[in-house]
């Protein structure tokens, strides 16, 4: 890596350059083979070694809720505990806010996990034996604080995340729901610049999980942090990423932002998700519309309105304006726009022609097999 | 016949020379090493014997009753220290008691740190595990004679075969307790960047103490049932009071003096247990599965 590229990741919260992890007895025979470019399964049936994470690069951009998705066994759990290194790296390198977390010692590490990422699990990970106020306060604790000061941080979170009056409730006696709250409020407490999400909101039920996901937006427009946020579910994906990435075996698929996945799958595999996904919803207006003032529309819908937003609007219309902020008509569309970016993988569909042109960087899709492209990537936080 | 292959006559010959030597010059030191031990039992009996029958009988049913908040536990405690006093076996129960409870303290003194390494190194529990083999399986008196031969019959010998028979469950689930703690707990606990005294402190050991009573409840059974081979070295209560039933042929005397032994028995038992699933209540492991 150069000087260049270093400079360059700390405007990245979390950097990962070429990030392999094996599993196993003998890593670092088993990178070499994977190095020489031998399949993961080949790697697997010569060394007994299981290929974890696979020369994984992510440059994730500070105030973006940053999601990997992907199926179990696809590496994502691994992946995001490099970043605070509960799981250390066979190779690669790992830069978070500016500083290589692989060359921290036994007390920096603790330091850096005590002042800048904090994390929130699938399983809860709660102190059993300790109220829902001890619970909140725990990284606080352990970071050292008082108790008075420990616990008024803790009040003002968990009445943030709505638990407000469950302080001496112990864990067990809440929901899976709740629970998860409380998770999430310890992490809050932290008050770092990083939170890390390990399929926080798997274990919920369905209309729980999607209130907990309407609630993770609304803190984040409030406290504008940088989520790192894992899960198996592609619609959740769609809902709260600003970018997403896509791992299978290991090895990133995609990236980019919602709309770019879903108009444009990288490869079957991202394609297959893409295929049971309500596009409508995913796909936004301003990316397949025409641009330009052009002619004044009866109707105008704002840039961030969906697909499912203006359909209705074209039971009375032939074409519906999209307009800035301020008003101002930036484009426009028509209902043949829309079903064609609706059907275009749609499965059973015919070849069609190309999509109407789109702005240039926005339709490229972005995969990032090899770290010298990967270093090319930036953030576009919405 | 096992073909003789080597001679372990001079084996044999060099335990026992050995042994001799170590009585011959060093039974002064071991027995000043070993006093403290004496100093604490000591201290228990003399303080179980000197307070009142009713202020002991208070103090266990008040027990009781904080394990359970039930009025069952309280009653079954009361009938078991009045059918002591009753009996005629109330002194013999005090000093039963002090060598029980003795050994205990001591066991939990030794056997949780020993766990607790154990439950860090695998090293050590390869090592420590078969000497725990040992101390539970191999006949005590094959340990009591020479103890007797350093130590002199008495009290201490007494107390170190107790306590040896009798710490082994306590190092093993202290072991066992420590190493089982949910793993997703103590993946969150390092997270957010704890040492591993505050792990150990703050998310092991709570999490591990329902475990670690358990081992507590089996240390103080074992120590119960080693009472009357302790007795047969000087350990005097109720052991003894059964030996001399048996040796005098007298039925009664053993019958009610054992009786007084499973009575201790049921009392600390139940008490210790009590403990842990209230303990377990608490922490959340028990209720709702």
């Amino acid at each position: 890596m150069t000087d260049a590229t270093h400079n360059s990741d700390s405007e990245y919260a979390i950097a990962m350059r070429g990030v392999t992890k094996i599993f196993g007895e003998r890593p670092h025979a088993a990178l070499a083979l994977l190095h020489a470019g031998h399949a993961k399964a080949e790697v697997q049936a010569q060394t007994g070694n299981v290929v974890g994470l696979d020369d994984v690069s992510l440059d994730i951009a500070r105030g973006q809720i940053f999601v990997v998705m992907g199926l179990s066994g696809s590496g994502k759990s691994t992946l995001i505990r490099h970043v605070n290194r509960l799981i250390e790296p066979t190779s690669g390198e790992i830069v978070v806010n500016g500083t290589d977390v692989l060359k921290m010692s036994r007390d920096e590490l603790r330091r850096f996990r005590r002042t800048q990422v904090t994390m929130v699990f699938q399983k809860f990970g709660l102190l059993p034996h300790r109220s829902v106020l001890d619970n909140v306060a725990y990284g606080l604790e352990v970071r050292g604080l008082g108790r008075r000061q420990r616990l008024d941080g803790a009040a003002k979170w968990i009445e943030t995340v709505g638990l407000a009056g469950y302080e001496n409730s112990r864990p067990r006696q809440l929901s899976g729901g709740q629970q998860q709250r409380v998770g999430l409020a310890r992490a809050l407490a932290m008050d770092t610049d990083i939170i890390l999400m390990d399929e926080a909101f798997s274990a919920l039920d369905p209309l729980i999980r999607s209130g907990m996901q309407e609630q993770l937006i609304q803190l984040q427009q409030e406290l504008n942090k940088t989520i790192l946020f894992i899960t198996h579910d592609f619609d959740e994906a769609l809902k709260i990423g600003d970018r997403i990435a896509v791992l299978k075996d290991g090895a990133v698929q995609q990236v980019g932002r919602p709309e770019e996945i879903v108009l444009k799958p990288a490869n079957d595999h991202v394609e297959e998700f893409v295929r049971d996904v309500n596009k409508a919803r995913a796909i936004k207006v301003r990316s397949i519309m025409e641009r330009g003032a052009g002619e004044g529309c009866a109707v105008a819908v704002p840039m961030e309105a969906r697909c499912e937003d203006v359909l209705p609007l074209f039971a009375e219309h032939q074409w519906v304006g999209v307009a800035d902020a301020s008003g101002q008509q930036v484009g426009r569309i028509t209902a043949k726009q829309v079903i064609r970016a609706l059907a275009r993988h749609t499965p059973g569909s015919v070849a069609l022609p190309e999509a109407p042109p789109r702005e240039p960087e926005r339709a490229q899709e972005r995969p990032i097999r090899s770290p010298a492209e990967s270093g090319s990537i930036t953030a576009e936080a919405g | 016949m096992f073909p003789e292959f080597i001679d372990t006559r001079p084996l044999r010959r060099a335990v026992d020379e050995g042994l001799n030597w170590v009585v011959r010059n060093w039974s002064d030191e071991l027995e000043a090493a070993a006093s403290p031990l004496l100093v604490l039992l000591k201290a228990i009996e003399n303080l179980l014997v000197a307070m009142p029958w009713w202020l002991i009988i208070a103090i266990l049913v008040g027990i009781a009753w904080l394990a359970t908040r039930r009025w069952q536990l309280p009653v079954v405690v009361l009938a078991s220290l009045l059918f002591l006093g009753v009996m005629d076996l109330w002194t013999d129960a005090m000093t039963t008691m002090a060598l029980m409870i003795a050994a205990t303290l001591t066991a939990i003194v030794v056997s949780i740190p020993v766990g607790v390494w154990m439950s860090r190194s695998l090293r050590v529990r390869q090592l420590v595990t078969p000497v725990l083999d040992l101390m539970q399986t191999l006949p005590s008196f094959v340990y009591l004679i020479p103890t007797v031969m350093i130590f002199g019959p008495g009290k201490i010998p007494a107390l170190i075969a107790t306590i040896v028979y009798a710490a082994p469950p306590l190092v093993r689930l202290s072991d066992l307790g420590l190493r089982t703690v949910d793993p997703s707990v103590m993946e969150a606990s390092r997270a957010f960047g704890s040492d591993p005294t505050q792990r150990l402190f703050g998310v092991q050991i709570p999490l591990a103490l329902p475990t670690i009573l358990a081992g507590i409840n089996q240390t103080t059974m074992m120590a119960l049932a080693m009472v009357v081979i302790a007795s047969m070295i000087g350990a005097g209560g109720l052991g003894y009071q059964v030996l001399q039933g048996i040796g005098r042929l007298e039925v009664s005397r053993g019958l009610f003096a054992g009786l007084g032994i499973v009575v201790l028995a049921i009392v600390f038992d139940r008490i210790t247990q009590s403990f842990g699933k209230q303990l377990q209540a608490r922490i959340g492991l028990a209720e709702g599965r």
